[in-house]
């Protein structure tokens, strides 16, 4: 895939729409297009992050540590972002990032990550919704949860 | 005279080292240094100046007929009227008698001349021999002296003394008694004439000389005095220079350029001044010397004149004279300027030596006595009573203890507490200002070095390595003396034997450096290779073998040297290949094909197909190569390359065009320089206005060059068609096909049978690049290797390859880490008996020292251990412990014991 193409893929992703297309060809040019086998890790839970993934193609998992062990939170696919949490506030990993199948990315370093952000104050706010939006699915996960452990200590009370 | 050269492969009892009780306090058997140049030309080189005299004083008689000469043949050849004149027996005419005499003049100043050459060489070649003698002397000097002096000296001061100081005294010695004599024989010569031909002429041409003889030493003494203070003062700025670049952190991070600046123009202004004033006062010297010579001629010309108009002196005796004087004044003015050398050359010398000297230094004969058998250190070592004065503080008082050379012993204290010196006093390093020390029933401070450095190793805090590879450092230990002589043919064994005759007329060592020096038994070891094995299990002590592996994959090794390794590393390169296919990895190296564009590689690296030997064929230069040119041409590549090198450009120019100059991504991504975008820019226009075919040569060029770094899946930009590798892969065979025999060696071509002796050891074992986009590539690539080269036991060839890593300059190539490794693996390599760590483990990882310790441990289980420690808790394990405080030993005894809570010992490891 070429350079060209690659401008042509993160048009299509929403939090590039707004960028004029040669700053996405610098993001393009600078950023590192990885593949990942199968079961091969991109970040790991814990670890320092230095760069956010978007997926051109393939799938991931997103998996958080538990005392029973690794729990699947969320499958990533084709134009999925992920990684931008550990890198915005400079937070250990929050989740574990394993290829499915075959996958390749594209690696943007955390300082043009920055830069971008900066520079394009529409980015930073598809951003926000977008974090914003998680932040809600997250707490009606949350809250889903209380009330099941509520009402499990209510069936079973000690 | 003890003229004696060092003769080490004598027998050991040779005279220079008979001393049977051999002590500090008595008189070494070398003399010192001499106080005075003339004690030191007169002790070495008095024969050589004696003959130099000689040959001088042969050579007056032809001068002084040569001066008689011109007088007859203008009196008697050209003026004479009696013909035909004797001569030799024969009768000869008048023009035959001119031509006679000429002929003789000439043959004179023929042997003149050939005088003149031949005591110059003689002067030259004993001038040499004797700076030769004395800086070897200086740097021996250096050797022995006393540690806690090079506190006080340092090496801006002393390395100039040694190089350049004394380097006009070798051209003076050469001259010291030759030049001298034969002025004043000249002189003499010239003066006489001049008396036989009228001795009130000859009074008057050396009337003055009394005058000038006795001002001009008293005024030459004031130029001396600041000639002296000039030779400091440059010293001092030497050793400024010395300290701003050893502290060049300190005047970045502070900002204090400006107050060095200032300090060193102050500097030199004093060092202006000084020399201004000795121009000043030299000057007029001269000018007085000058008046004072003209002088003469005046009495000449009025007195001569006179004798000659009044009838008692001839007009050819007057020429003559007047010649004999000219002759008269260069003899006396080349005294006068001897003069003012030999001052000079005093004072340099006597400055020189007056810093070469400091008490304390170490015994000439103990450092280099050769024991004809070195035994083992057993038994206790005792320390009665030991003081230590430096500086005039007390640093230790009254220590006294006992360690049996069988037992590890740890020394703990504060930092100041005095329990470094102990360590260095035990190793021999510093000398203790009372008490004694003794090994079994030995004073330590009268063994000889050679017992001593063989038998005890001593780590300090930093490492002190060499310049040189990282072998020779680690066996740095064990070269004592030589243990075998070098091999030489005939030719080279003549050569050898010059060079030796050379070195001891000179005074200097005569050990053969080309020898082996390396001691293998000392290491436990019979052979070579079983030295080898040796190191390395060393190296694991430390955990050096890792780093030293690492070096070596990027190292390279010789086909030619080493056949059967680099046999080995083609079937690790084989084994690579194979694991690679069976572990359905292939996607991770792309390897080289002859007949296949390798796609993770560079246009460039495509193009030559090879690695390059030298600078010729480099990467950055290889679009300027000629040859490559010429291939390009053939192909007609070169007007694709030029194409795809305007588009780079103009992407660069797009992509680059609004970072500032100093972005990070100039130099992480750019083709292009940002200094060189504007550059770009123009020749982009032009392209616009003219075409790419009427752009300037140098234009064409410099688009010729970017396309040769592209690496596609890295950059992709969609340039490097299929139809452009077809053509490349052309290219590469007629490169390949056509290149001259004189280029054939700048170059190893990739071939998949053969060891590349350009390419590192990776390289050779990869045969391929590391594929770009793929996650963890190179990480993943580094453990194949690894288990590859384990796999076939070639993990050793590696490792020696990486020992011959050249280290820099005191190691400045190693981590601090690293050095520190070094100069352990150093130390335990040599099997001391006793082995001393002077808080050398305090840049080590807490784990990483406590396993190297406990391996240390196990290495010298049976022999002692001396650890002087910076923290005390890891004295716990140790068999004894010694607890410093203030100077004194204040508690020892086993850890155990120690551990009772008011114990000082507790506290200093309750304070960690």
């Amino acid at each position: 895939m070429s350079l060209k193409e690659e401008v042509e893929l993160l048009r299509q992703i929403p939090l590039f729409a707004q960028i004029e297309p040669a700053r996405l060809k610098l993001l393009a040019f600078t950023s590192e297009r990885l593949s990942y086998e199968p079961g091969q890790v991109l970040c790991r839970q814990g670890d320092m992050g230095d760069a956010a993934y978007i997926v051109i193609e393939g799938t991931a998992d997103v998996l958080v540590n538990s005392a029973n062990g690794p729990i699947t939170v969320a499958t990533l696919g084709p134009n999925d972002f992920v990684g931008e949490i550990a890198i915005l506030c400079d937070v250990p990993r929050t989740a574990t990032v394993q290829a499915v199948s075959r996958l390749v990315v594209l690696r943007i370093a955390k300082e043009l990550f920055f830069r971008l952000l900066s520079e394009f104050p529409s980015m930073a706010v598809t951003m926000l919704r977008e974090i914003a939006h998680r932040l809600e699915v997250t707490t009606t996960q949350l809250r889903g949860s209380v009330a099941e452990v509520q009402a499990l200590r209510l069936a079973h009370p000690s | 005279m003890t003229d004696q050269p060092i003769a080490l492969d004598a027998v050991p009892a040779s005279p220079a080292f008979a001393v049977a009780e051999p002590s500090p306090s008595q008189p070494s058997p070398r003399a010192p240094l001499e106080r005075s140049l003339y004690g030191f030309v007169i002790r070495h080189s008095l024969p050589d100046q004696l003959r130099i005299t000689a040959w001088t004083a042969v050579s007056l008689p032809f001068y002084y007929y040569s001066l008689d000469l011109p007088k007859t043949i203008i009196n008697r050849a050209i003026q004479g009227k009696q013909f035909p004149a004797k001569l030799l027996g024969f009768e000869l005419g008048q023009i035959p008698y001119l031509m006679v005499l000429c002929g003789i003049f000439l043959a004179l100043v023929f042997i003149n001349g050939g005088f003149k050459y031949y005591t110059n060489v003689l002067r030259g070649r004993l001038g040499e021999r004797m700076l030769r003698r004395l800086r070897f002397e200086l740097y021996h000097h250096i050797l022995r002296f006393p540690l806690p002096h090079f506190r006080r000296t340092s090496p801006g001061e002393i390395i100039p003394m040694v190089t350049s100081e004394v380097e006009p005294l070798g051209g003076f010695i050469g001259d010291a008694f030759g030049l001298p004599a034969i002025n004043i024989g000249l002189l003499a010569t010239a003066v006489y004439f001049m008396f036989n031909q009228d001795p009130m002429l000859g009074l008057a041409a050396i009337a003055l000389y009394p005058v000038q003889g006795f001002i001009i030493p008293k005024l030459q003494r004031k130029v001396n005095l600041l000639g002296k203070q000039r030779v400091r003062t440059i010293r001092s700025l030497a050793d400024r220079i010395g300290e701003s670049i050893g502290g060049i952190v300190e005047i970045r991070a502070n900002d204090s350029a400006r107050y060095q600046l200032a300090d060193f123009a102050a500097r030199l202004g004093r060092i202006y001044e000084i020399r201004y004033e000795i121009y000043q006062r030299k000057f007029f010297v001269k000018f007085l010397n000058n008046f004072l010579g003209q002088l003469t001629p005046f009495f000449f010309y009025s007195i001569g004149g006179y004798l000659v108009i009044t009838g008692s002196l001839t007009a050819g005796a007057l020429v003559a004279v007047l010649g004999a004087y000219k002759d008269l004044a260069g003899p006396w003015k080349e005294l006068l300027d001897f003069y003012q050398l030999k001052e000079d050359s005093r004072i340099k010398y006597e400055q020189v030596v007056e810093q070469f000297e400091p008490a304390g230094m170490i015994d000439y004969a103990l450092q280099l006595e050769e024991p004809a058998e070195i035994p083992p250190l057993t038994g206790t070592i005792t320390v009665t009573n030991v003081a230590y004065v430096e500086e005039e503080r007390r640093v230790l008082d009254a220590v006294s203890c006992a360690i049996a050379l069988d037992t590890h012993v740890a020394v703990v204290g504060r930092a100041g507490s005095g329990k470094n010196e102990l360590g260095m006093l035990l190793a021999r390093l510093l000398v203790p200002s009372g008490g004694r020390i003794t090994i079994g029933d030995a004073d330590l401070n009268l063994l000889p070095f050679a017992v001593t450095g063989r038998r005890i190793a001593y780590v300090g805090p930093s490492a002190g390595l060499f310049s040189a590879s990282l072998r020779d450092n680690l066996l740095f230990g064990l070269r004592h003396r030589p243990t075998g002589d070098a091999t030489y043919d005939a030719a080279m064994r003549r050569q050898r034997d010059r060079a030796l005759h050379e070195a001891r007329r000179s005074g200097n060592i005569d050990l053969d450096l080309k020898a082996d020096w390396t001691d293998y038994a000392r290491a436990g070891a019979t052979s070579e290779a079983a030295l080898m094995a040796r190191l390395i299990e060393t190296l694991g002590i430390t955990k050096l073998d890792e780093d030293v592996y690492r070096l070596g994959l990027r190292g390279r090794l010789d086909p030619k040297r080493r056949p059967e390794a680099a046999a080995r590393l083609l079937e690790a390169r084989r084994a690579l290949a194979d694991q690679l296919s069976e572990n359905d990895m292939v996607r991770l190296i792309e390897r080289f094909d002859p007949e296949r564009y390798n796609t993770n590689a560079t246009l460039g690296e495509n193009l030559l197909f090879g690695t390059p030997v030298d600078t010729t064929f480099e990467a950055d230069k290889l679009a300027q190569n000629p040859y490559m040119r010429s291939v390009l041409d053939q192909v007609g590549l070169t007007r694709d390359l030029v194409a795809m090198g305007l588009e780079v450009a103009e992407t660069m120019a797009e992509l680059f065009a609004e970072l500032p100059a100093d972005h990070e991504f100039w130099e992480q991504f750019s083709f292009i320089k940002a200094d060189d975008l504007s550059d770009f820019k123009g020749i982009l226009e032009r392209n616009r206005q003219i075409g790419v075919d009427r752009l300037k040569p140098a234009d064409r060029l410099r688009l010729l060059e970017l396309p040769f770094k592209l690496i596609e899946p890295r950059h992709r930009l969609g340039l490097i068609t299929d139809a452009i590798r077809e053509r490349v892969l052309q290219a590469r065979k007629v490169f390949a096909d056509g290149l001259p025999a004189d280029l054939a060696p700048k170059i190893e071509f990739f071939d998949v049978g053969r060891y590349n002796a350009a390419a590192s050891l990776q390289e050779n074992i990869l045969f391929g690049s590391v594929a770009f986009g793929e996650a963890e590539a190179v990480n993943r690539v580094r453990e194949l290797i690894s288990e590859v080269l384990t796999e076939l036991d070639l993990r050793e060839i590696v490792i020696e390859v990486g020992l011959d890593y050249q280290i820099g300059s005191t190691g400045a190539r190693l981590s601090p880490l690293q050095r520190q490794k070094v100069a352990i693996a150093r130390a335990v390599l040599k099997q001391p008996d006793i082995l001393i760590l002077n808080e050398a483990t305090a840049s080590f990882d807490t784990p990483v020292e406590a396993e190297v310790t406990r391996r240390l441990r196990d290495e010298c289980a049976g022999r002692c251990i001396i650890w002087v420690m910076s923290r005390a808790s890891r004295a716990r394990g140790f068999d004894r412990v010694v607890v410093f405080d203030q100077g004194r030993i204040v508690e020892q005894g086993r850890p155990a014991d120690l551990g009772k809570p008011d114990s000082v010992f507790s506290a200093l490891v309750t304070a960690e």
